[in-house]
């Protein structure tokens, strides 16, 4: 007996069909985006055409003729727009590096102090970080640039707070290091140092896993790495010192000065996103279960024994990914520098480099491609970091 | 051995207090101040900066500070601080320059916004699903009538006057009620099965995600009337709203994917079975359950845009944090920014401190299933 032809299901008509209709739909779609591409494209290039505007990457070579007041790499007015784009990144990264560094400490010390069994100390924490994320970051610069650091006294009343250290509305002025002759002895015994701790961290482990007796690593590892060079300092007699900042006139010349653009953009940065560290770190330390210290504690394990050994490693899980996130805010809040007039990226190139040249678009394209590109890498590294400490399921 | 006695109690012995030292006044201190050495160092430290802080922040914005009066001259007395800087220029702080006898329009539009908000916020109110297409379609119509005018012999308010917070919550009121549908939109083109449209999603998402708001404003204000056909232009406040809309539409993405994923995969199977199509299936079934759970995500978007529009002060819009700011440049007002900034603070503060409570009683409520403790 033959099957019934009725009964079996029949193709669907083209039109029904999900696959034939999916291709149409990404036809259908990617061709209005690619249109949508060439109008925009077309519509830019009437436009710069008639305001004579050339187009391309040329403009980078031309002299830049204006100066840019903090530069770690040489930098005059003489020098290129290509120049001043570097310098501008370098400020940027430089405020960002020093930033993430700042509001991890006070994030995780806030965070702890959050969780803290004393009153007092965490009412405390609690009141500074609600103040400060419900606040909008720019207001925060403004105040810590145009009401703090403005009150300043000027230079001939800065407030010496000794050791050669001088706070005005210039900025904090303070001793620069002047490196002696035998000086790179020093620094070959800091990396010496490095090495070492590598070594030997892998030497107590295996020794702790074949033994069970633990190393005072944490006391080797300071010990390696700023005992050992202060012994080469002293021992090579001090090949090193400092020129003091002194007052001349109405300013102070010598030593280094912290432009208080910088100052208040690292305060106002590391402060706002301590403040959200803080919480990250909180509620990791809460996802670790009770039972996990009571557990240590009846294994006999001392409280700092147990916060180390078994709370942080099992918390940092949880902390990591929104930590990284946080990373990537305080890089790309950054940018708010061009408010108080920290010469950063977007500062400078964005800024000035994009109103003396009117490269709009390469301007812009550039800037972003920038950004995206140091959130990229820095999504990039912490997420290694991640698939370290992640939990390693069998 | 002779008289020893023993004692043999008949009756119960009354329940003792306990001791005095854990229970009471003196039992919380014990435990929650002086528990240890490094305990009570912490409250001397706390204490100590308490002392440092609060008597001098008191006698600033209390004690020694100025409310009356009318110019500077009435604070020169007092060392504490000048209140009258913002008494004299709080309705600049509120409206900018929008005109005096028209900031009706204004108030009247924020009372409609309300009225519309109320019932999506608080269970309690019905009428959900009336509110929410108020909302998205008839509301923007009637707030833009109302701010711009030149209609029904409303007479018109140029864009340029426009400042202080009514713009501040214009801006993110606008930023997010745009961005939500194109999120939406957006988180369905991530998740989809279509290669193309999925990746086009992801590309638009992480680009914007990626880059700092003042870039995408930069690139709205010099970059967008490029790509215009020539003729064309946008003000000013229109450039920064689609620069804030599309920016805020990619964080919104993400805000709904994790909804969309949250929603069990049985619904979308029993939708599946039903035989509703695609958009049935997400309009009808898994939207409205996804879109329930992310609502305190959706408030915590919104109080990051919320203090995000302080940068449109940046290409030279007037919001709250500008006015201010310009105020305290201001040379009848100078070395009056601290009050300003705090002032602004303040005002910043009481909004998304209100709202993040409202987010996270709500996450509670819902969350409450599964919570752990």
């Amino acid at each position: 007996m033959s099957l019934d032809t009725a009964t079996l299901p029949t193709r669907p008509s083209a039109w029904n069909d999900p696959r034939v209709r999916g291709i149409v739909v990404q036809v259908v779609v990617l061709a209005a985006v690619v249109a949508f591409g060439i109008h925009i494209v077309d519509n830019t290039a009437t436009n710069l055409a008639k305001q004579k505007i050339a187009s391309g990457f040329g403009f980078l070579s031309n002299t830049a003729g204006f100066d840019i007041s903090m530069h770690l790499i040489p930098y005059t007015p003489e020098s290129t727009y290509g120049r001043a784009f570097v310098v501008g990144l370098v400020n940027t990264l430089l405020v960002a590096a020093i930033g993430v560094v700042l509001a991890t400490v006070v994030g995780f010390v806030m965070g702890v102090a959050r969780l803290s069994p004393n009153f007092i100390i965490s009412r405390l924490a609690g009141v500074y970080i609600e103040i400060v994320r419900n606040v909008p970051l720019l207001l925060q610069l403004f105040f810590w640039y145009f009401a703090t650091l403005a009150a300043m006294p000027h230079p001939k009343q800065s407030h010496d707070l000794g050791a050669g250290f001088f706070l005005n509305v210039r900025g904090l002025y303070m001793p620069s290091p002047v490196p002696g002759e035998r000086f790179g002895l020093v620094i070959v015994a800091f990396i010496v140092g490095i090495v070492a701790t590598f070594v030997v961290k892998r030497w107590a482990r295996r020794r702790f896993e074949a033994t069970g007796q633990p190393f005072p690593m944490v006391w080797a590892g300071f010990g390696l790495i700023l005992g050992l060079p202060i012994v080469v300092l002293l021992a090579t007699g001090v090949p090193l010192s400092f020129e003091l900042p002194e007052l001349k006139g109405f300013n102070f010349t010598g030593g280094t000065v912290l432009p208080p653009e910088f100052a208040a953009l690292l305060a106002g940065l590391s402060v706002y996103t301590a403040a959200f560290i803080a919480e990250n770190v909180r509620s990791g330390i809460q996802a670790v279960s009770h039972g996990q210290t009571e557990a240590a504690f009846a294994l006999g394990l001392r409280r700092g024994a147990t916060l180390r050994l078994i709370v942080i490693p099992q918390a940092l899980r949880v902390i990591i990914p929104p930590l990284t996130s946080q990373y990537l805010n305080l890089t790309k809040n950054s940018s708010l520098a061009v408010a108080i007039g920290y010469p950063d990226l977007v500062s400078v190139f964005a800024g000035t480099v994009l109103n003396q040249t009117g490269q709009a678009v390469e301007v812009i394209l550039i800037t972003m491609a920038i950004y995206l590109t140091i959130s990229l890498l820095i999504s990039l590294g912490m997420n290694l970091y991640n698939r370290r400490v992640r939990l390693v399921e069998r | 051995m002779s008289d020893a006695t023993a004692t043999v109690r008949t009756e119960r012995h009354p329940d003792l207090p306990p001791p005095a030292t854990t229970v009471g006044v003196l039992g919380w201190l014990r435990t929650n101040l002086f528990s240890s050495w490094l305990n009570t160092a912490l409250t001397l430290l706390g204490l100590y900066l308490l002392w440092l802080i609060v008597p001098p922040l008191l006698d600033w914005a209390v004690f020694s500070a100025t409310i009356t009066g009318e110019d500077r001259t009435a604070c020169e007395p007092n060392p504490g601080a000048c209140w009258v800087f913002i008494k004299v220029q709080f309705w600049q702080f509120i409206y900018g320059f929008y005109p005096p006898d028209q900031t009706w329009r204004v108030n009247l539009t924020f009372l409609l916004f309300v009225a519309g908000v109320a019932p999506v916020l608080i269970e309690r109110i019905p009428g959900k699903k009336w509110a929410l297409f108020y909302l998205l379609f008839a509301f923007p119509v009637i707030a833009y009538v109302l701010f711009v005018g030149g209609v029904f012999g409303l007479p018109l308010v140029e864009t340029a006057l426009w400042g202080g917070l009514s713009l501040t919550l214009v801006v993110s009121i606008i930023g997010i009620v745009a961005s939500l549908p194109l999120g939406i939109l957006l988180a369905l083109g991530r998740r989809s099965k279509m290669p193309i449209l999925r990746m086009l999603s992801v590309v638009f998402i992480e680009a914007w995600r990626g880059v700092p708001l003042i870039s995408v404003l930069f690139m709205a204000s010099v970059m967008l009337p490029l790509f215009l056909p020539e003729g064309v232009n946008f003000d000013k406040l229109l450039r920064a709203l689609i620069g804030v809309a599309l920016f805020s539409a990619a964080y919104m993405a993400e805000v709904v994917r994790g909804g969309l994923q949250a929603v069990p995969r049985g619904q979308y199977e029993a939708a599946a079975a039903l035989g509703l199509s695609y958009w049935k299936t997400m309009g009808l079934i898994v939207l409205p359950q996804a879109l329930k759970i992310v609502i305190p995500g959706i408030v915590n978007t919104f109080i990051g845009l919320f203090k995000d529009t302080t940068l449109v002060a940046i290409i030279g819009l007037f919001d709250l944090l500008g006015r201010v700011h310009t105020a305290t440049t201001n040379a009848a007002w100078l070395g009056m920014s601290t009050e300003g900034y705090v002032f602004a603070g303040a005002v910043f503060w009481v909004f998304c401190f209100g709202m993040s409570r409202y987010s996270i009683r709500l996450e509670r409520k819902l969350g409450a299933g599964q919570r752990r403790r």
